[in-house]
């Protein structure tokens, strides 16, 4: 299949639409509360919460026997939440860092989630084959019911985000402030960090807990490269997010072997590439571009000024002088002359140069036009 | 005859972290209308008992009252200016929006701040002297801006008592002298303004009230009476020569 034919099937081919749907809403859902969690200086947080549901999952087979995805995610809630609570009581109990923190249950939980897989493998029971999808994710395995819990809470953390937008805001930006103005502030952290961890969990069939933070990371940290703006950012991170994730979807699909979630990662890092190197305030290439040519600029001015400094000695001003005393000044080259005769600032003739009036005027009221100017 | 309560009252108040005190047994009677300086060396508990006072740091034991009151009922009353540091200011936001944050008190649980809030915060915004500012990206703003900022969010809280967490630091001679004549101008409309403050040669020029501190209380009351060397020895642990009759 061509990416062409992807498209022209993608909304009369049933599976093909469930599937782009579910990476769409999963990529939006992603990318919102994301925001969140690169804010709030937390992205290492989703990593360790997206390993610790690992064991989760395993344990919900286990105890139940059945592969039933839903059944199988509320597991991977438990874990996770498991995982945050013990995050947070490591760091503010003992004396460990948050990134040890991190790293501990991080691997931890992974580790014991691995060894429940391998367990389950060996056990005489048919059934238990495709737990690993968990791990890298399966987009192909999404079903209609997947998608719609993905839908639906989705919808139920929009209308959390925009009923305590203002407390969210706040919190995210200034916690101790929130705190003396009567908010329970433990409240609404709480209520952030469980819809970053019900967002992992819907990601996990489909993205797998290997990359699931970079679902989160990636959208929101491109997009805080195009605005200043919080709610902008956030709308920015969900539009950048679920078009990953049909991008992704539509790659992958028109390929063989390629799997999805691995795909639509990729697709979101481009994002944030492009982001970081192209985007008009922040970006790398026109905050360069913007260096250069202010130092240029100045570099020309400056020498202009040495020049004034020489033709004002002279009762005229448009004396001429030779071009010889400009070569130690630095910041002259070759070009400078012909960039300023072009400004009008100076004429040349032959070796000689002189300044004009309008050179003259310039030089003198340089300092006032280059002060910044608030 | 009512008696009149004072502005802040802390009795017995202990801070520790682990087991080593931070603060130990503050009583504290700051009356209404005075602008008072919190001073003491590094490590003092100056920060940690403004905390403590607004119930950002429990307490071992101890109390605090606002207006005869319990901090809890009395959060109308009280603005607070944190140390310009404690906010990553690379948030997207904008200096109206950051003053804007100063009325969402008063709003409480999801109400939005309306027009009325909106106009609020822009008067703040021209008593610091940062209305053209307004739509600024806060990362674009200077310190001594960032710093009047945060003092016009306090300003829209409409407080009768003030706390600010060492306003003068690291901003410029005239941002300090526009701080300092707002906080005079709170003063003079009968607020308490209580500030932690480094710089003791400024003491005696700008505050009316002050109070040394070393884990312990050393003293508090007026600057006349007790800004002296005994004070100062006595709080930084070496004698320190203030010319305190510059």
């Amino acid at each position: 299949m061509t990416i062409q034919e992807y498209f022209e099937l993608v909304f009369t081919d049933y599976t093909l639409r469930t599937i782009t749907l579910g990476t769409a809403v999963l990529g939006a859902i992603c990318g919102m509360l994301g925001s969140f969690a690169v804010l709030r200086k937390q992205s290492l947080l989703g990593d360790a919460i997206s390993h610790a549901a690992l064991p989760g999952i395993a344990i919900a087979f286990l105890l139940t026997g059945t592969k039933d995805s839903n059944l199988l995610l509320i597991g991977a809630l438990v874990s996770g939440l498991v995982g945050t609570y013990w995050i947070r009581g490591m760091i503010s109990k003992t004396h460990l860092k948050t990134d040890t923190a991190l790293g501990l249950i991080l691997s931890i939980f992974f580790g014991f989630g691995m060894l429940l897989l391998t367990f389950i493998q060996k056990q005489p029971n048919a059934n238990q084959a495709g737990l690993d999808k968990y791990l890298f994710g399966q987009a192909a395995t999404l079903v209609e019911s997947d998608v719609r819990l993905m839908v639906i809470v989705t919808a139920i953390s929009l209308f959390i985000l925009l009923l305590f937008w203002k407390e969210f805001k706040i919190l995210l930006f200034d916690a101790e402030f929130t705190q003396t103005l009567g908010f329970n502030t433990k409240f609404i952290d709480i209520l952030i960090t469980f819809f970053i961890v019900l967002a992992i969990v819907l990601g996990l069939q489909t993205v797998g807990v290997v990359l699931m933070s970079a679902m989160l990371l990636a959208p929101a940290a491109a997009a805080r490269q195009w605005t200043n703006s919080l709610a902008m950012m956030i709308l920015l991170a969900a539009i950048f997010g679920a078009f990953s994730g049909v991008v992704g979807t539509a790659i992958s699909a028109s390929q063989d072997n390629l799997s999805t979630g691995p795909v639509i990662v990729l697709v979101a890092a481009v994002f944030v590439f492009f982001s970081f190197v192209f985007s008009p305030g922040r970006g790398l290439l026109f905050r360069e571009i913007r260096f250069r040519q202010n130092r240029r600029d100045l570099e020309l001015k400056k020498t202009l000024q040495f020049m004034y400094s020489i033709a004002k000695n002279h009762k005229d001003i448009s004396h001429p002088h030779t071009v010889r005393i400009l070569n130690d000044f630095r910041g002259f080259t070759r070009g400078t002359l012909r960039k300023l005769e072009k400004k009008n600032w100076i004429e040349i003739h032959g070796q000689n140069w002189s300044l004009t009036t309008k050179g003259y005027e310039t030089a003198e009221n340089l300092y006032n036009q280059q002060k910044p100017h608030d | 005859m009512k008696e009149q309560q004072p502005a802040i009252q802390v009795d017995d108040l202990t801070v520790a972290y682990n087991y080593k005190p931070v603060l130990w047994d503050i009583d504290l009677t700051v009356p209404e209308g005075v602008l008072m300086a919190i001073v003491g060396p590094n490590g003092a508990g100056k920060s940690t008992l403004i905390k403590a006072i607004l119930g950002i740091i429990d307490p071992i034991a101890g109390s605090v009252a606002i207006y005869g009151k319990p901090y809890k009922e009395q959060r109308k009353l009280v603005g607070y200016v944190p140390q310009k540091g404690s906010v990553d200011w690379d948030f997207p936001t904008t200096a109206v929006d950051v003053v804007l944050m100063g009325t969402y008190g008063k709003l409480g649980w999801i109400k939005r701040p309306g027009k009325k809030e909106k106009k609020e915060a822009l008067e703040a915004l021209e008593k610091v002297g940062m209305l053209s500012f307004k739509n600024r990206q806060i990362s674009q703003l200077s310190g001594g801006q960032q710093q009047r900022v945060f003092l016009a969010r306090a300003l829209v809280q409409d407080a009768a008592i003030y706390f600010m967490d060492e306003p003068f630091q690291g901003v410029d001679a005239t941002t300090e002298i526009a701080i300092i004549n707002i906080l005079k101008e709170l003063r003079k409309a009968g607020k308490t303004v209580v500030v932690v403050h480094h710089d003791l040669q400024t003491v005696p020029e700008y505050f009316d009230w002050v109070t040394f501190l070393n884990v312990k209380k050393i003293a508090t009351g007026p600057v006349k009476d007790i800004f002296n060397d005994d004070n100062l020895t006595k709080t930084y642990g070496i004698n320190y020569k203030v010319a305190i009759n510059k």
